[in-house]
């Protein structure tokens, strides 16, 4: 139960700063705030890929169950942080840009991660079946294999077109850059916590399933 | 010449001997390929607009979605009386099995372009303004990746209930490199940008390779038949 309260008191210390501590921006204003929750959510999502990408080949090479739960349960955390990430840049870029979506290179790229890891929690709600499990796990690699040759190719798709709105370089003062780390701290503390709770789910689910097969 | 090859080469054989005698995924893709030609006519209208900004995109368009259809049945006959579970119980190389489904669904997606590719200039009024070498080339480059993906994940997906609708969704996320790339590349030749053409020319090449590496070597994980 400790985790759950540092988690909470270290949201409350990430709030505090980012409201009220860090200072307005000078052109934005107060709604560059919403930028410590993005830049948050795009990190955790980034983390999650990758666990799911660590555990998926601990999977295949291994073939034991926890890390095949892991790597769904990290999956779930990703595609969460990667909805929370463009909802939040969306609204951002509506009221600094005036366009809830542009395609620069950075949102084309998490779209088509968001896009990825959806089908591979699409693939994962089937029936139970150790293939699924295992093509999910070649999927996981394979996927964050691709993500640094989707960004470079987008990249470079972007530069043959003119680039209309390009996000505004932020150059910070110590306080934001503050507000900045303890938000980023603090979700990633939200991740780990919602994993485990996730992890220790799955867990239940099987052990359910197994009392089923018993019973039956 | 060496077993692996040797082995590459009989199975391989095996899908052209069966396309030879079914004809099944060659005229369902170039027939759907036309039928989107078709769709796209009538909703760009080529008589009253200038397709030609545009023709890569419908050109790309067209034979990946009809290569999704061919990708789809690979493996379906393999299916039929358990004959993929004898292909793996065979004293054959998995990565053999992987590389020879790979070519033949390069080898049908490449020869239904190559047949569609003049139709689809033609019925668009576009002018064939490229080399033809560097145009096939740029088919090529454009189908490998493509073919390889598909199959590693058709492989797969063909054993599951309801996999083959899965098929698409995973696939074209994975393929988005493959996408731009192709459709940029086709642009390139087509306007006369050799140092466009060249770097895309690369840029698939190596996605190619990735794609045919990565796959290559996972595919003895996918095939633990349970």
């Amino acid at each position: 139960m400790g985790f759950g309260w540092a988690v909470m008191f270290l949201g409350v210390v990430a709030l505090a700063l980012a409201f009220l501590y860090a200072p307005p921006e000078v052109t934005m204003g107060d709604r560059q705030r919403i930028m410590y929750f993005h830049v948050a959510s795009a990190w955790n999502a980034y983390l999650a890929f990758f666990v799911v990408f660590v555990s998926s080949i601990l999977y295949l090479r291994k073939g034991e169950r926890r890390w095949d739960r892991l790597a769904l349960s990290s999956a779930e955390l990703g595609v969460f942080f990667t909805t929370m990430a463009l909802v939040s840049g969306s609204i951002w870029g509506r009221s600094v840009w005036g366009v809830w979506w542009t395609w620069d290179p950075r949102l084309t790229t998490t779209l088509i991660l968001w896009f990825l890891y959806l089908g591979y929690l699409l693939l994962r709600s089937g029936e139970e079946d150790p293939r699924r499990a295992r093509l999910a796990a070649v999927l996981g690699i394979i996927g964050f294999v691709d993500v640094p040759i989707i960004h470079m190719s987008v990249i470079w798709w972007q530069s043959l077109h003119p680039v209309v709105i390009r996000p505004g370089k932020v150059d910070m003062v110590p306080p934001m850059v503050l507000a900045l780390v303890a938000s980023v701290f603090a979700f990633t503390a939200l991740y780990f916590y919602l994993l485990r709770w996730r992890l220790g789910l799955e867990a239940l689910r099987e052990r359910m399933m197994l009392l089923r097969e018993r019973l039956r | 010449m060496s077993l692996y090859l040797r082995q590459v080469a009989t199975l391989f054989w095996k899908d052209v001997l069966v396309e030879l005698r079914s004809r099944e995924i060659l005229s369902s893709v170039g027939l759907f390929c036309l039928l989107l030609l078709l769709v796209f006519s009538f909703a760009f209208n080529p008589l009253e607009k200038d397709l030609r900004p545009v023709f890569p995109g419908i050109l790309w368009t067209a034979f990946y979605f009809a290569g999704t259809l061919g990708i789809g049945r690979a493996f379906l006959p393999e299916r039929a009386g358990e004959a993929f579970s004898g292909l793996l119980l065979a004293p054959v190389d998995r990565g053999a099995i992987f590389i020879s489904k790979f070519l033949s669904t390069f080898t049908f997606m490449l020869l239904a372009e190559i047949v569609l590719t003049p139709v689809f200039f033609a019925l668009t009024r576009t002018p064939f303004t490229a080399s033809p070498g560097a145009f096939l080339l740029a088919l090529l480059v454009g189908t490998a990746g493509f073919a390889s993906a598909g199959t590693f994940l058709s492989a797969s997906l063909s054993a599951l209930r309801a996999g083959e609708l899965l098929l698409t969704v995973l696939l074209f996320p994975l393929l988005a490199p493959a996408v731009i790339g192709a459709v940029r590349l086709t642009e390139a030749l087509l306007t006369g940008e050799a140092e466009m053409a060249s770097l895309w020319f690369k840029a698939l090449g190596a996605y190619d390779i990735i794609f045919l590496v990565v796959p290559w070597i996972l595919f003895d994980h996918l095939t633990q038949e349970v």
